[in-house]
């Protein structure tokens, strides 16, 4: 019997058309049947996996907390069934200008530049990070958003380059980014040779999965995971399509990696309104 | 992980100032599985070199005091598998039947499996090269000149206001066959696999000559006269049939053999009855690049007629279509016509005139007597060359 997997994902880029076309060419290939259904954004995504408009959601770290909170209110279950090597034990950093801060105390009524107010790499996670070291974000500092794409949940770069740029030019004390983009950023010139340095490092936490929830097929979902984790890069076939999406592998998902986030979540009560919204709170 | 095989010094090189270049280095000599001892100074590499190994595939551990050890993960051989070679670089030894795959990659350079085909159109070495193409190309890049400076532009113009008008005449013609011999060699340019890249460089200076005689024809007018002459739709419709010519071969007998050929006749006279030093230099320049480019075409069409004799038969009907195509048009306009009359007069005496004429009677015969021995060469018998010849455009190009 052929199986088919309706996807849900967020379009942060047009990028993402290439992404799933890929996908759906690869998926056919072996046989299964795969669509996608793109949203501008996350939270509207969350609510129509719970309305049953698709079976598996890319969801985004915070995009999986929303779903896993709504689930547990509702008495349902939600799953992540796999996630890339890319996205296992990421580290956001708190940057500062070289003659900067020396300590994160002494951000102190200073201003710290994040990114998107719903990026868990850019915003959640550094203020989080500094509140547990003592700093109260918008008591302690003033917190300056260079939010772009609001829904996305960070997705798009935009807001943390602008935060690096911010704090070149001295508009800001600090800037929020994650690992991966201040290594882009100090590669591409972002940021100039010795103009900054690392002030604070989070702990280590995961980035995208796969999710699905009880009732799906699990049939389809085995054959869907089956298919993915088989995909190798050295096949020069779906090689293309793995660096597109930015791994070398698929992994199993797990969900350990996500504890910072909940807390930034609860500190800064940023889930309240959404499952107020879907009647889980 | 495995002990460390080997030891980097990064010393205080951080990834704002090209770390990632000596990592890469470093690399290169290990086996995935295999690690390397990583030595740095600069601050905050650590986070900075975790995302770069995990965005490779590596994995890496921090062991204190700003060493790390890092190891080298399979993605990094794996990008390798089922590359293969764009053929060999030498020219002597181009790939018969390339792979679309190879797309732009350079003769001889390994080409990543997995990429995207393209769809080059002239992808064999039969339809597109040909061995003395390396040596045309050659000597093409060593003829270029700069219009600015080959050129005596300052050449006093002290001839008659009539024989100006004629010569812009002619130019105007000109700069318009020339529009059409750009744009021939820069479509099928477009076409050939870059295997054959001698041949996709041919055609591109043959593009670029088109280019400078444009200019050359354009500024020569442009001397004494503030306007240019008449564009007739009969000159038009036979230069439409050349630019809209899709086959290569039919292309290069039509623009090359034929009407290029017949150029060389045209400018050479041109260069022979000009009014003035000027003219005269730049039509010798022009000449020049023109006979270039029927030998191109005459070195391609011949060894592809070598190869596939029925070829001729082919070339016939483009010939013979061309003609038909263009039964119900004028040919040369009349004004062209009295104008190399005029230009090869230098005078109005009726004298004068009929030498002009005579000139160009005998202009006209050169071009067919010329066609004929190329026709001949590329193997069509007397007879063909003969009846091919004068079915040949009354516009020349
Ligand atoms: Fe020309
Ligand atoms: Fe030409």
């Amino acid at each position: 019997m052929s199986h088919r997997i309706v996807l849900g994902a967020v379009a942060y880029d047009p990028k993402v058309v290439t992404i799933w076309d890929g996908f759906q060419r690869f998926f056919a290939l072996h046989g299964l049947e795969f669509d996608y259904v793109l949203y501008t954004n996350y939270e509207r995504q969350v609510e129509q996996h719970f309305a049953g408009a698709f079976d598996v959601a890319w969801n985004s770290p915070l995009a999986w907390i929303e779903a896993e909170r709504v689930a547990r209110a509702r008495g349902r279950k939600a799953r992540a069934i796999a996630m890339r090597d890319t996205d296992c034990d990421l580290t956001s950093v708190v940057l500062v200008r070289q003659e900067g801060p020396k300590s994160a105390e002494n951000l102190r009524g200073k201003v710290v530049g994040v990114g998107a107010s719903d990026s868990p790499q850019a915003t959640l996670l550094p203020l989080e990070h500094l509140a547990s070291l003592g700093l109260e974000p918008g008591r302690d500092f003033e917190v300056r958003r260079f939010d772009v794409l609001v829904g996305k949940h960070g997705d798009h770069v935009g807001g943390e380059r602008l935060a690096a740029q911010a704090l070149v030019r001295g508009e800001v004390d600090a800037a929020c980014v994650i690992d991966g983009n201040h290594l882009a950023f100090s590669a591409d010139g972002t940021l100039p040779r010795g103009a900054t340095r690392v002030l604070a490092q989070t702990g280590r936490f995961d980035h995208c999965n796969f999710t699905v929830l009880d009732g799906v097929n699990e049939a389809a979902v085995a054959r869907f995971r089956e298919l993915l984790f088989g995909m190798r890069y050295d096949d020069p076939a779906v090689r293309p399509l793995m660096d597109l999406e930015g791994l070398k592998q698929w992994r199993e998902g797990r969900t350990s990696g996500y504890a910072a986030l909940e807390r930034a979540c609860e500190r800064f009560g940023w889930l309240t309104p959404f499952l107020k919204h879907m009647g889980a709170a | 992980m495995n002990a460390p095989a080997r030891r980097l010094e990064l010393g205080s090189l951080g990834f704002d100032s090209g770390a990632s270049t000596l990592l890469a280095l470093e690399l290169g000599s290990l086996r995935a599985g295999e690690s390397v001892e990583i030595r740095a100074e600069a601050a905050d590499l650590a986070s900075q070199l975790a995302a770069w190994a995990r965005g490779r595939g590596h994995r890496v551990e921090e062991l204190g005091a700003g060493r790390f050890q890092l190891e080298l993960g399979a993605a990094h051989a794996a990008r390798r598998v089922g590359a293969e070679r764009a053929g060999r670089a030498p020219a002597t030894d181009v790939a018969a039947r390339p792979s679309q795959r190879w797309g732009l990659a350079a003769r001889g350079a390994l080409v990543e499996a997995g990429g995207a085909p393209f769809s080059f159109r002239l992808a064999t070495a039969d339809e597109a090269w040909f061995a003395g193409a390396p040596e045309l190309y050659r000597a093409a890049a060593a003829a270029q000149w700069d219009p600015g400076t080959a050129i005596p532009w300052d050449t006093p113009l002290e001839h008659p206001a009539e024989v100006e008008d004629a010569l812009v005449t002619v130019l105007t013609y000109l700069i318009e066959n020339e529009t059409a011999a750009l744009l021939v060699p820069a479509r099928f340019a477009t076409q050939v696999h870059p295997q054959f890249r001698e041949v996709l460089q041919r055609l591109a200076l043959q593009a670029a000559d088109e280019a400078r005689h444009i200019e050359v024809f354009s500024r020569r007018a442009a001397l004494r006269r503030s306007e240019l002459g008449l564009s007739t739709t009969g000159g038009q419709a036979s230069l439409r049939t050349l630019v809209e010519e899709p086959d290569f071969d039919r292309a290069a007998l039509l623009l090359g053999v034929l009407g290029e050929g017949t150029f060389v006749n045209l400018l050479t006279f041109l260069r022979e009855h000009a009014p003035e030093r000027c003219t005269a230099e730049l039509m010798r320049l022009v000449a020049a690049d023109e006979a270039r480019h029927v030998a191109f075409a005459m070195g391609h069409l011949a060894e592809r007629i070598r190869h596939e004799p029925t070829l001729l038969a082919r070339l016939a009907s483009a010939v013979r279509e061309r003609h038909d195509t263009l039964r119900a048009t004028a040919g040369l306009n009349e004004e062209v016509f009295d104008a190399l009359v005029l230009l090869a007069a230098g005078a109005f005496a009726p004298d004068a005139i009929a030498r002009g004429h005579a000139a160009v009677v005998e202009l006209v015969a050169q071009m067919d007597a010329g066609r004929r021995m190329r026709l001949r060469k590329l193997g069509f018998s007397a007879d063909d060359a003969a009846s091919l010849s004068g079915l040949h455009t009354r516009n020349f190009m």
